[in-house]
């Protein structure tokens, strides 16, 4: 409880939630509507400026760009979010096994975890899409691929570094289960941090699957995502700069939304910074 | 320091042995062997011909076996040859590394003449205005994307002759002058985005160091604040930026792909995009190979310069 009335006070960790909340709400309203159909091509209104009819003005094939970003803010959100719930899950489960079990097992999966981080992320993200195929799908996997060791490498220091303090030995003494241990005593120890991580990994997954998209391996036309919108627009932004700025700064809200919201929690979590943080 | 270096050195083997296993076993998953993907669908084969093309591709053996003799030819710097073009694929990637470097170091260049003056800035005066600005900053810096402030240069500079290379790149040996002109833009829009972070990286660095004791001690005994700042905190502070800079340089080799395609300059993450396009094999195992390996190089020597300068970590 003491978090929330906290977190209230964290404007910084606010602005970011405000951000997030207005982006899904977004999303969820282009379910059921969107001012033009973003699919819909007219050649009547090719490249039109911001104007009352089209507020960010249209594309190539004449669609509306304010339409196509709500739809594409759907595309881009559950990728990255479910791309978040895979690397989040598998990444505590390795962590979780890695530190709290050891031995060889640790050793082996912690070299796994080493190799995984001996890429540049978008590299293994376009070597496994190369790989799986340009499906949606695929880009869920190869972001959650990507993300998963962090969490790995996160939860098992946290894990490690609690397990030996005189509480746990207690809990142990007085017959505690394994699980019993965990879920009671360790996890609520280390759910701050990996909260952090978690929004840290949204704000990576949008602008892995933008990239993603930007270069052709992700989101596939005519479905419209922020990362392909801005490929598509890379012939004509010179002549129709809005086709290119207004898919961009449409990803970098919301990655500031959540980078935000993860700095903010990183203030809570730490408050050796909270004076000294700028 | 020799004992550090060693241990260092000894405990990337196991890691790279790690790297060139996934490598090769990915590439196995893909449904259709590198010797159908050859051939495509218009060559017609006698069976006696495709079992010399299957020894020749190497695919006549268990797959083990198969790994242990391609990991020995890698070892030799023999990475294969391409499957669209049949040129050995480590001469056409290697070619392309030195554009690939020079925008790595450009772009960390740029980050720390920017990020690093304006972090001192920023720390001498502590108010609030100030503190949510460079925060606001420093996150914004994370949060763009490095292509789309790519785009925006394009379009903001698409007038100006030279700034743009699109197509007609120049190399450094060639004429220097205009390299580098040619790599201003592309090393910027990589380089402001990191810059942010290193702004605010270093001033919340030196906010911390300023608290320590020895910085009251060397208050107390009456030295000036820009004594204090720039002999005692500074050093302490800036120390941790290697780390960040040595992280970014890896990460840049490979991730900056999209600055390549914006631009059009003929680096390797282009060549890797292409090669996944073309669907040429070889050619994308041994860029993954390179770069992962440099990537690995790359943190191995900031560990290795961090223990050289900070003797507390070689202890540990």
């Amino acid at each position: 409880m003491k978090f929330f009335i906290r977190l209230r006070k964290n404007y910084i960790a606010l602005a970011g939630l405000t951000i997030i909340i207005f982006y899904l709400l977004m999303a969820i309203v282009g379910i059921f509507w969107t001012p033009y159909d973003p699919t819909e091509m007219n050649y009547e209104e090719v490249l039109q400026p911001p104007s009352l009819k089209h507020i960010l003005g249209t594309d190539e094939f004449g669609r509306d760009i304010l339409s196509r970003i709500i739809w594409g803010s759907r595309i881009s959100i559950l990728i990255s979010f479910t791309a978040t719930l895979i690397a989040s899950l598998l990444g505590i489960t390795i962590g979780t096994v890695s530190g709290f079990w050891g031995g060889k097992l640790d050793n082996f999966l912690m070299r796994v975890v080493d190799v995984l981080f001996s890429f540049p992320p978008l590299l293994l993200a376009i070597f496994i899409m190369g790989i799986l195929g340009e499906k949606t799908y695929n880009v869920i996997i190869a972001i959650g691929i990507v993300y998963t060791p962090q969490f790995a490498r996160l939860v098992r220091a946290g894990v490690l570094s609690i397990k030996n303090l005189d509480f746990i030995q207690s809990a142990i003494a007085i017959g505690g289960g394994k699980l019993h241990i965990l879920s009671k005593h360790i996890f609520p120890n280390i759910l701050i941090p990996i909260i952090v991580q978690i929004s840290l990994c949204l704000s990576l997954g949008i602008l892995l699957e933008s990239a993603l998209s930007f270069l052709g391996l992700g989101v596939q036309p005519p479905y419209p995502s922020w990362g392909n919108m801005l490929s598509s627009a890379r012939r004509f932004m010179i002549i129709a700069p809005w086709t290119a700025i207004f898919p961009g700064l449409a990803i970098v809200l919301l990655v500031l939304g959540f980078n935000l919201l993860g700095d903010g929690l990183r203030d809570l979590l730490d408050p050796r910074l909270r004076n000294i943080r700028g | 320091m020799g004992k550090y270096i060693l241990k260092r050195l000894l405990s990337i083997i196991p890691v790279l042995f790690g790297v060139s296993i996934l490598v090769f076993f990915l590439v196995r998953l893909i449904p259709g062997s590198a010797l159908e993907l050859f051939l495509g669908t218009q060559v017609e084969a006698t069976p006696e011909q495709m079992e010399e093309l299957r020894r020749i591709f190497g695919e006549d053996k268990p797959i083990p076996i198969l790994y242990l003799e391609w990991l020995s030819r890698i070892l030799r710097g023999d990475f294969g040859y391409s499957l669209r073009t049949s040129r050995p694929v480590l001469p056409d990637i290697l070619s392309r590394l030195p554009l690939s470097l020079e925008l790595t170091i450009f772009s960390l260049f740029l980050s720390v003449i920017i990020g690093i003056p304006l972090g001192i800035l920023s720390s001498l005066k502590q108010n609030p205005i100030i503190d949510i600005l460079i925060r606001i900053i420093g996150l914004l810096g994370l949060s763009l994307p490095q292509f789309w402030l790519a785009t925006l240069f394009v379009i903001l500079f698409s007038s100006l002759e030279g700034l743009i290379p699109m197509g007609n790149f120049i190399s450094f040996s060639k004429n220097p002058l205009l390299n580098i002109k040619m790599l201003f833009l592309p090393s910027l829009a990589i380089g402001l985005g990191l810059g942010a972070v290193v702004m605010r990286f270093t001033r919340n660095n030196i906010l911390e160091v300023l608290q320590m004791d020895y910085i009251k001690t060397a208050k107390a005994k009456g030295l000036s604040q820009k004594a204090v700042l720039f002999k005692h905190a500074l050093r302490n502070a800036l120390l941790p930026i290697i780390t960040i800079l040595g992280f970014n340089a890896g990460y840049l080799l490979g991730g900056a792909i999209v600055i390549e395609e914006v631009f059009a300059l003929p680096g390797m993450g282009r060549l890797a995009l292409y090669a996944i396009f073309q669907r040429d094999y070889p050619l994308l195992q041994g860029i993954v190979l390179i770069i992962s390996f440099l990537f690995v190089l790359i943190n191995l020597l900031t560990d290795i310069l961090y223990a050289f300068i900070d003797p507390r970590i070689r202890y540990e």
